[in-house]
């Protein structure tokens, strides 16, 4: 049944369709209303056989959950940015140990200079991390992705983070389809850990491996997670015949069939890419986007299937590796080595700016004209970035950067746009 | 069952003879039952401490929950000389995850354990003096304030011994470590810095706090006894000499834990709530000359010419102790048991 909610709010009822047993929360936004969804949920009674922690840091959640799940609970916990970067040593932990951890990432750029707005270098920090990385388009799929989310992490023992973008769409209203108990349970069995603390068979978990194994140990990360290509399309295939709609899978195609250019993309810009796209159908331009759902693994086969016939790519990234360029257009590069048209990689929506359909409408009519810079910053204001270099060049003692730059355009607090 | 006080001791060494004590009164170490929950074949060096305090306190809570128990483990010396894959020296459920977290995996465990209804099942977490005063600090003192059920035990032989002997906030002032050089001025380990954690862990008012050191089993045993009849955040902090570290005899761990005791360096207590409740006396005071001089780490403070000063501040710190704690019996009344946590009503 359709519930207009908010998508913490889907996302928090949804996981506790999933029976966590243990829920590990810190507080940091804008993941804060999932945690304490799900603290209403077991105080109130709603969400029974499950413990709620309230730890004293990401580290400790993330710590929390791997003492869980190695004790064979079923573990959740959500954070962003940040956050995410506190527990990262823990996070590399425990898929390294293999445990199917269920973790909600409400994308949030990083700092400094300290932003609470939406991008996607939380989620690329941690990309060669070992978890699998599922990124969310809208509310339903967020919600949708969770219950696959188990199911995948606990097939596979290894630990999952569902990505949807803060704000945008943790505080976004929308309809959503928040299923019944009966359907997740009949999708979702109980967890049957590979590995378990228990003294009645009591093991070893996690010795110390020197050069004899370590890299047998890593090759055996990275080949579950080829196993994965193929059972995420599988879960999503099964989610679809039970639930009765698509969600999820290793990525989406939206009007690419005789596209000459393809957009790829990732997350809830998703949304205005489709729109702005239609409208270049109207014009007559053949044009379609693919939207990556599975960052890690990476679907490289299927997306070099997808692009195949295409005359170039345009990767719209809310993140960048600083000092070399585009992080999801790397690997999509990597994916059309067999037919290396040209790939644009477009930098934009950092720390929150809006991604318009104007910008994007212009952006791509460049680059079907292959006008474009192999790397672009969209809407990127060369005034202000100028004069700060300047004032860096003439200035010794030039300042703090991200002061000057607020200084100079004026602005006192924050602007979207 | 009421605690039993055994005078005989054996000449010279003040080992309680077992052959002297009815069977049910024998140490855990001492019954042919015992688990070897750490067992034999380990990669400890001679005399280690640690992998004795950890074997003592490990078969004493596997006897005191009918061997359901499960350990999480700091990264250190434990953890590295009981576990290079594929080989484990461990006969109990174990996990290993990170340096800084452990506190924050047994609250985990416990959660599980809780959950499922295996409440019969025992959470014991321990690491070094660097992975619970340093680096685990802030999970510890999560554990510690919400209560979680789980026994922390730290094994403290004051540095990082693991990475080859650098400074931790256990470290006593004057002492040598490959990052407190004895050179210069004031050569070690500089005075007024460090940290006690049975105090801080007393000051979170937690059910059981308690120090231990490998020279007195029974005492040992004891207490981890006692901390496996309680439910809750418990902490054991356990004086564990290291040869390599300290630059002693292997042959001597027992008997510089003991004098580490008896000089009122280490104080061996308990506490309950925040408040004292167990003191071990100090049998024969001496001087803490007799605890510096067999350690290379304070060879610095008699050769060339001794640092009488040092000396003399590192007697102060054991008077102190011998004060604050009454660890002699002599000691005024009002000097006796009050634990500086601001919450006793002493």
């Amino acid at each position: 049944m359709l519930t207009q909610c908010e998508g913490s709010h889907a996302v928090a009822a949804t996981v506790a369709l999933c029976r966590p047993e243990v829920i590990c929360a810190y507080p940091i936004s804008p993941q804060t209303h999932i945690v304490e969804g799900l603290s209403e949920m077991v105080r109130d009674g709603t969400l029974q056989h499950c413990e709620f922690i309230n730890v004293e840091s990401e580290f400790a959640a993330m710590s929390v959950a791997i003492g869980s799940s190695a004790t064979g609970a079923r573990s959740y916990t959500a954070t962003a940015s940040q956050g995410l970067l506190f527990m990262a040593e823990a996070v590399w932990n425990a898929s390294g140990l293999g445990l199917p951890i269920v973790m909600t990432l409400a994308n949030r750029a990083i700092g400094a200079p300290i932003n609470i707005w939406n991008d996607h270098t939380d989620a690329m920090s941690m990309r060669d991390a070992g978890w699998l990385q599922l990124f969310a388009e809208n509310n339903q799929e967020a919600a949708d992705l969770h219950i696959q989310a188990f199911r995948l992490a606990e097939e596979l023992s290894l630990p999952i983070m569902v990505c949807m973008d803060g704000f945008i769409l943790t505080h976004a209203y929308e309809g959503v389809d928040i299923p019944t108990q009966a359907q997740v349970d009949a999708y979702l069995p109980p967890y049957e850990p590979r590995q378990v603390l228990d003294p009645r068979d009591p093991v070893s978990i996690g010795a110390m491996v020197g050069p004899e194994a370590f890299t047998e140990v890593r090759y055996l990360a990275h080949a579950k997670q080829m196993q994965a290509l193929e059972l995420i399309p599988q879960l999503a295939e099964e989610f679809q015949a039970q639930f009765g709609r698509a969600s999820g899978g290793l990525i989406r195609t939206y009007r690419t069939e005789d596209a000459q250019t393809v957009v790829v993309a990732l997350g809830s810009v998703l949304g205005t890419i489709k729109d702005t796209i239609d409208d270049l159908r109207e014009e007559g331009h053949k044009i379609g986007v693919l939207g990556i759902t599975s960052f890690r693994p990476f679907p490289t086969a299927a997306i070099g299937e997808a692009v195949r016939y295409c005359e170039r790519v345009v990767v719209v990234e809310k993140s960048f590796a600083v000092g070399v360029g585009g992080i999801v257009s790397r690997d999509v590069r990597t994916a059309m080595r067999e037919h290396p048209h040209p790939i644009y990689a477009v930098i934009a929506g950092l720390g929150g700016r809006a991604i318009t359909k104007d910008s994007l409408h212009q952006l791509f009519l460049t680059a079907m004209d292959d006008k474009l810079e192999a790397l672009t910053f969209l809407d990127l204001d060369w005034n202000a970035v100028n004069r700060e270099l300047e004032r860096e060049r003439t200035t010794r003692r030039s300042g703090p950067i991200a002061e000057n730059l607020l200084r100079d355009l004026g602005v006192v607090a924050a602007r979207v746009g | 069952m009421t605690a039993t006080t055994v005078k005989f001791y054996q000449t010279g060494t003040h080992t309680v003879g077992n052959r002297l004590l009815d069977p049910e009164h024998r140490s855990v170490q001492a019954d042919m039952r015992r688990t070897n929950s750490l067992n034999s074949g380990h990669r400890a060096c001679q005399g280690c401490g640690e992998a004795l305090g950890a074997r003592y306190a490990i078969d004493a809570a596997m006897q005191a929950t009918d061997n359901q128990l499960i350990a999480a483990n700091a990264t250190g010396c434990l953890e590295v000389f009981s576990t290079p894959y594929p080989e484990t020296s461990w006969q109990i459920p174990w996990i290993h995850s990170l340096f800084g977290n452990t506190a924050a995996v047994a609250t985990g465990i416990a959660a599980a354990l809780r959950v499922k209804g295996r409440t019969e099942v025992r959470v014991v977490a321990q690491g070094g003096d660097g992975g619970t005063t340093d680096i685990g600090f802030g999970c510890l003192s999560g554990m510690f304030e919400r209560n979680d059920d789980v026994l922390y035990i730290c094994y403290d032989n004051e540095a990082y011994m693991n990475t080859g002997v650098q400074r931790s906030s256990a470290t006593p002032g004057a002492a040598r470590t490959a990052t407190t050089p004895a050179v210069g001025e004031a050569p070690g380990n500089v005075f007024g810095q460090g940290k006690s954690l049975p105090l801080i862990a007393m000051a979170h008012e937690i059910p059981y706090v308690a120090t231990a050191i490998v020279s007195e089993l029974r005492d040992l045993e004891a207490k981890v006894k006692r901390a496996m009849e309680i439910r809750g955040a418990r902490y054991i902090h356990i004086f564990v000499p290291c040869p390599l570290g300290w630059g002693t005899a292997s042959n001597q761990t027992i008997h510089i834990a003991r004098l580490a005791k008896e000089t009122g360096i280490f104080p061996v207590i308990a506490a309950e709530h925040g408040e004292l409740t167990k003191v071990s006396k100090i049998r024969k005071q001496l001087p803490v000359e007799d605890y510096l001089k067999p350690q290379r780490r304070f060879a610095h403070l008699f050769s060339p010419t001794p640092n009488l000063a040092a000396i003399a501040h590192i007697q102060a710190l054991a008077d102190r102790n011998i004060r604050r704690f009454g660890l002699i019996d002599a000691a005024p009344v009002g000097a006796v048991a009050s634990a500086p946590t601001g919450a006793g009503d002493n």
